[in-house]
């Protein structure tokens, strides 16, 4: 292997940089500089992969991000592999290894290539013809085969070992591209000193087309020079930002553009610290969007073959890394701008003939120029076909006759093709932001119509391909203007949507769409069968839906299907564009949001004590919570049977922490505490307690929780622990925007304080030499009231409440305190054995004394009634967030369903929560179900299990047997109320 | 991603914000005053124009207050921002927008 085809001179490598890259596993000596796909052309190689669906031989088609053939597994070493990278985008370095796809068992030989002589089976809407029967065949049989045959890469199995970074920005102007459009608005955008101007593109460098323009002169420079001098005076301003391999893939409302900035890929060995992509998100209040053009392949019979390519391309490999992509080169076109590449490919020593279907005298001044350079030009010439299977031989050529009839064919030798179907604006990302498009039969193409944001195109994405006319419309883009004189841009095209072809020509392959293997047969095909519109026709065939979009394919599509209609592109119309613009990597979306920085972790001041005393911990919502303390080797039951009896036989110690906690201060805190919660609280005396119950308007239980009054204007309001943000919200929400007239404030104290539960017969004496300023016995401090002082010194809110049915505590201390107060509790409660506990004993404790828990027992739907809590609701009053809603005739309706309790028969079986409940198990299915169990656990205390269930009409229903479905069928268990343990509740005042 | 001006903060990304749906529907005064109808009309009945609807808008990472705004349902252009309890702008139409 040698770099046969490199030029001795030109181009933009680095000579005096050589290095080696690897092809699947081959040397390919290259320079710093070369893409893999310069540096496999340098070095001879064509054929880099096999197709999608066939499995046909590909070669590199284009120079740029547009590739839909040259798709390699890239691996930089050090688990940093990665399929399907474009090989026009990836910068070669030292050691890089590439690698082909989908081929078994090898590149040159592919079992797979079978597919293309089976191509029946794969025609348009094949997904939904072919393996239909027997329907359970899909997921086991023909998905996998599929899947293998027809894919792209492997993906990587080991972590990520880069970083990635995330950052905002902010801009007066945003320019999307480097080519001559961008540049010269970014010139005239930047020239205020206080505009802060951002240039981004997806090279990695600036210039666009002009880094392969190596004839024309701008102001009698050449175009390098002159990209030089522009990239000088642009880095010579402070307001300007320059972000090359920088692609600008989302665009998205009110100005708001993503950015993937490559930083690492093309470094061999990384700078330490440096994230490989960073994702920037750029709020621009005006953007330019100067993305420039596409070049379309034409459709002919075979137009895939390895060393097929489009023009511009092989002008870029000439040029710019001064690669000869061929020796022999035919190329085919429809248009002005090949005669441009011809014209490079000879002067670099190739021999060169021009196939253009236009008649002689519809060229232009082109023509004159390439015969002059040696150049021979056949117009009025057809491609009907090509030769050659794993690298073209030869294009098959026809003239057509006066009549247009296809004349005998003959073979042109070659090495390598070029094809050129004329342009198509890159309008990507101006539909994207909700642009409406315009075609323009003139220009054969979608241009942007009316803006819908701050957004300008300029440049060839618009239309306009002239080098002078392309450079003063980026500077009218940025409100200035700029004349400058360049050479003429060959750019007129006659667009053909399919190449003729001699009637009764056989069955060929003429591929449209070459990542996803989409014919004109299969657009022929779609329409036979009744398909008419662009967006079904793109689903039924897949024209356009590979990873490129179809950026080189979706004119030739929207062509052949008008066509096939007998109406026009317009009528037609086109496909949404959607991001990413090219494919980004999960990497730069997720950012530094992965492993212990994917979420925060909210814990307890009293975390530390609970991790050192051998704490499993649950996950509640961002909450890391104590789920039981195993002694030694016990498992989860045993800890919770354990802890459980410890609390009912002498006393249990519980973190509390994460209850969510709201101060309601204000004059008319009491009017606004009564209109919030369903009962009554103007008259509750300072110093009590009161549990309270709050709905949604709808009626629906939306929190719980006790709340005290500390003061005739202040509240201490607790939430469950997921519901704290939003009930603030709630609480929010109707104190500005429906009673604005109260004096009220509501503020957030749930990090403030630290809630140290303290449960069970022993739990007054345990605290009780620890407080001095509070009169504990229960005459002087009842169930539910609440006093302050000290504990232990520090400052206290001390509330008699209990959640277990126990006599118990809940002592707040300031958050800096909490553990401190914690472990002298604990430390006081020794002599009583006392048993720290995590949540699932508290779950345990709670539902044997039929507490509910907001979101287990409801789920949204639940009214007060329902859970039996009607109490709790203050008929007198005569107003409350939900009040009217229960009165709604669905909701004072008979069949609702009612908070019960359930035994099972087998006092061991610990029901699903979960489970459906039926009344009679022998009905037919499907089967009327009238409940579910809402908890369910073991409880050590009653020696059975117990569960809690919403069943229709529950309450009516006590001691009725039901049927509750578990893994093993129907399980028998018995209505009960949902208070299993102590119904009189003597224990809370022991 | 929307930029929602807040009318105290400023000009703010969405991501601070949460939508409440639809403004300007009061909370009757005597909720029990109104019969089955009116009260689910409350309850469950907005609009959905296509063009500028009146949305509730709280910048709940920012200073927490509610306030409205007339977005383009279309465009999602927003049109105005106004504090809760301001009248509505007598803006009908994207066109008497600009
Ligand atoms: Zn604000």
């Amino acid at each position: 292997m040698t770099t046969a085809f490199r030029l001795p001179k030109g181009g933009r490598i680095d000579r005096t940089k050589p290095i080696v890259v690897r092809f699947n596993g081959r040397e390919v000596p290259a320079f710093q500089g070369d893409t893999a796909a310069s540096a496999l052309l340098a070095n001879g190689i064509h054929f880099v992969g096999r197709s999608f669906k066939y499995h046909r031989p590909r070669g590199i088609m284009s120079h740029g991000s547009e590739e839909p053939n040259a798709l390699l597994d890239v691996d930089r070493g050090g688990n940093r592999r990665e399929p399907n990278n474009r090989a026009t985008v990836v910068e070669a370095f030292d050691g890089l290894a590439l690698k082909s796809q989908n081929h078994w068992p090898s590149l040159t030989f592919d079992v797979g290539e079978i597919n293309d002589r089976l191509g029946a089976i794969f025609v348009a809407g094949f997904y939904y013809k072919t393996f239909m029967w027997p329907p359970k065949f899909w997921t086991s049989v023909y998905e996998p085969i599929i899947r293998r045959a027809a894919g792209l890469g492997q993906a990587p199995t080991a972590p990520d070992p880069d970083r990635y970074a995330q950052r905002h920005a902010h801009a007066e102007v945003l320019v999307v591209g480097a080519g001559p459009a961008g540049i010269a608005a970014a010139l005239v955008a930047s020239e205020d000193p206080n505009k802060r101007v951002i240039l981004c593109d997806e090279q990695a460098e600036p210039g666009g087309a002009l880094l392969h323009d190596v004839t024309s002169e701008i102001d009698g420079v050449p175009t390098s020079a002159w990209v030089k001098a522009a990239i000088e005076t642009l880095d010579a301003r402070e307001n300007v930002t320059i972000l090359p391999r920088t692609t600008a893939f989302g665009y998205f409302n009110h100005n708001h553009v993503a950015l993937a900035e490559r930083i690492t890929d093309h470094l061999r060995v990384p700078l330490t610290g440096l994230p490989r992509e960073r994702l920037w998100q750029v709020r621009a209040g005006r953007v330019i969007l100067a993305t420039g053009a596409h070049e379309r392949p034409l459709v002919f019979a075979d137009n895939d073959r390895p060393g097929i390519m489009l023009a511009e391309s092989l002008r870029c490999f000439v040029n710019r890394y001064a690669v000869l992509p061929g020796r022999q080169i035919v190329i085919a076109t429809t248009g002005a701008s090949a005669y441009r590449a011809a014209i490079d490919l000879k002067a670099a020593g190739a021999s060169v003939t021009v196939v253009d279907l236009r008649l002689e005298g519809d060229c232009g001044t082109e023509l004159v120029a390439a015969v002059h350079a040696g150049v021979e030009v056949l117009t009025n010439h057809t491609v009907i076909g090509s030769h050659g299977r794993q690298r073209v031989t030869g294009l098959i050529v026809a003239k057509l006759d006066g009549n247009g009839a296809v004349g005998a064919p003959r073979v042109l030798a070659c090495d390598c093709a070029g094809m050129s179907g004329g342009w198509t604006p890159a309008v990507h990302l101006f539909s994207q932001s909700r642009g409406k498009l315009r075609f323009d039969s003139g220009l054969d193409a979608f241009v942007p119509g009316a803006s819908v944001q701050a957004e300008t195109s300029a440049g060839s994405c618009r239309g306009v391909y002239d080098l002078a006319a392309t450079i003063a419309d980026g500077a009218k883009a940025a409100g200035g203007s700029r004349a400058v004189a360049a050479s003429p841009t060959y750019t007129s095209f006659q667009p053909a949507r399919i190449m003729p072809a001699p009637p009764g020509q056989k069955p060929v392959k003429a591929f449209v769409d070459f990542q996803n293997d989409v014919t004109a047969k299969d657009i022929k095909l779609a329409v036979a069968e009744g398909f008419t519109s662009i967006e079904h026709v793109k689903r039924y065939t897949t024209t356009g839906m590979a990873t490129d979009q179809g950026k080189t394919s979706n004119m030739n599509a929207l062509g052949l299907l008008a066509g096939q209609l007998a109406t026009e592109i317009p009528a037609v119309g086109t496909t949404t564009f959607r991001l990413p613009y090219t494919p980004v990597t999960f990497g730069t979306f997720a950012g530094p949001n992965r492993g212990d920085l994917f979420d925060p972790a909210r814990v307890t001041p009293i975390h530390d004590w609970a991790v050192a005393n051998g704490a499993k911990f649950e996950d509640v919502g961002l909450w890391k919570r104590a789920w039981y303390f195993p002694a030694r080797d016990e498992t989860m039951h045993q800890a919770v049977a354990r802890e459980t009896k410890a609390v009912r036989t002498s006393a249990g110690i519980f973190d509390a922490s994460t209850l969510g906690k709201i101060e309601v201060t204000g004059a008319d805190a009491a009017e606004f505490m009564n209109r919030i919660y369903t009962n009554a609280w103007t008259k509750l005396e300072v110093g009590r307690c009161r549990y309270g119950l709050m709905l949604k308007e709808d009626g629906y239980v939306f929190d719980d929780g006790v709340a005290a009054r500390l003061s005739p204007t202040l509240f201490h309001v607790t939430t469950t622990t997921g519901g704290a943000p939003r009930v603030l919200a709630h609480m929010e929400d109707f104190l500005q925007t429906e009673w604005p007239d109260l004096k009220v404030f509501l503020t957030s104290i749930t990090e403030q304080w630290a809630v140290i539960a303290v449960q069970g017969r022993r739990a007054r004496e345990m605290i009780a030499p620890l407080i001095e300023d509070i009169a504990l016995d229960d005459a002087a401090f009842p169930h539910m009231a609440v006093r302050t002082g000290h504990i232990a010194g520090v400052p206290c809110r001390l509330f008699r409440v209990s959640f277990t049915g126990e006599l118990g505590f809940e002592i707040n201390v300031p958050a800096d305190y909490g553990q401190a107060v914690w472990e002298a509790v604990y430390e006081s409660g020794r002599r009583f054995d006392v048993t720290p506990y995590g949540t699932e004993a508290m779950h345990v404790l709670r539902a044997e004394k039929g507490y509910i828990i907001v979101g287990q027992e409801t789920d949204g739907t639940v009214t007060p009634d329902d859970l039996g809590l009607s109490g709790l609701v203050g008929k007198a009053k005569r107003d409350f967030v939900g009040k009217r809603s229960l009165v709604r005739p669905d909701v004072v309706a008979t069949g609702r369903k009612q908070l019960v309790g359930l035994r099972t028969g087998d006092l061991s079986l610990i029901l699903d929560e979960g489970a459906q409940i039926v009344a009679d198990p022998n009905q037919t299915v499907p089967m009327k179900m009238i409940g579910h169990v809402t908890s369910s656990y073991m409880s050590a205390n009653i020696g059975r299990s117990i569960a809690l269930a919403l069943v229709v009409d529950g309450r009516r229903r006590m001691n009725e047997r039901l049927h509750v479905t578990t893994p093993n069928g129907f399980a028998q268990a018995t209505v009960v109320e949902p208070v299993f343990l102590d119904p009189e509740g003597v224990r809370l005042h022991a | 991603m929307l930029l929602i001006e807040c009318p105290h903060c400023g000009p703010r990304a969405e991501i601070e914000f949460r939508c409440g749906g639809e403004a300007h529907i009061a909370r009757p005064a005597d909720p029990s005053a109104l019969d089955d109808n009116a009260w689910a009309e409350f309850l469950f009945y907005r609009s959905s124009p296509k063009g500028v609807h009146a949305e509730r808008w709280n910048h709940a990472h920012g200073c927490q207050r509610w306030f409205n705004a007339l977005r383009d349902t279309m465009s999602d252009r927003i049109l105005a921002t106004y504090p809760a309890g301001a009248a509505r702008p007598n803006i009908t139409t994207i066109e008497a927008a600009r």
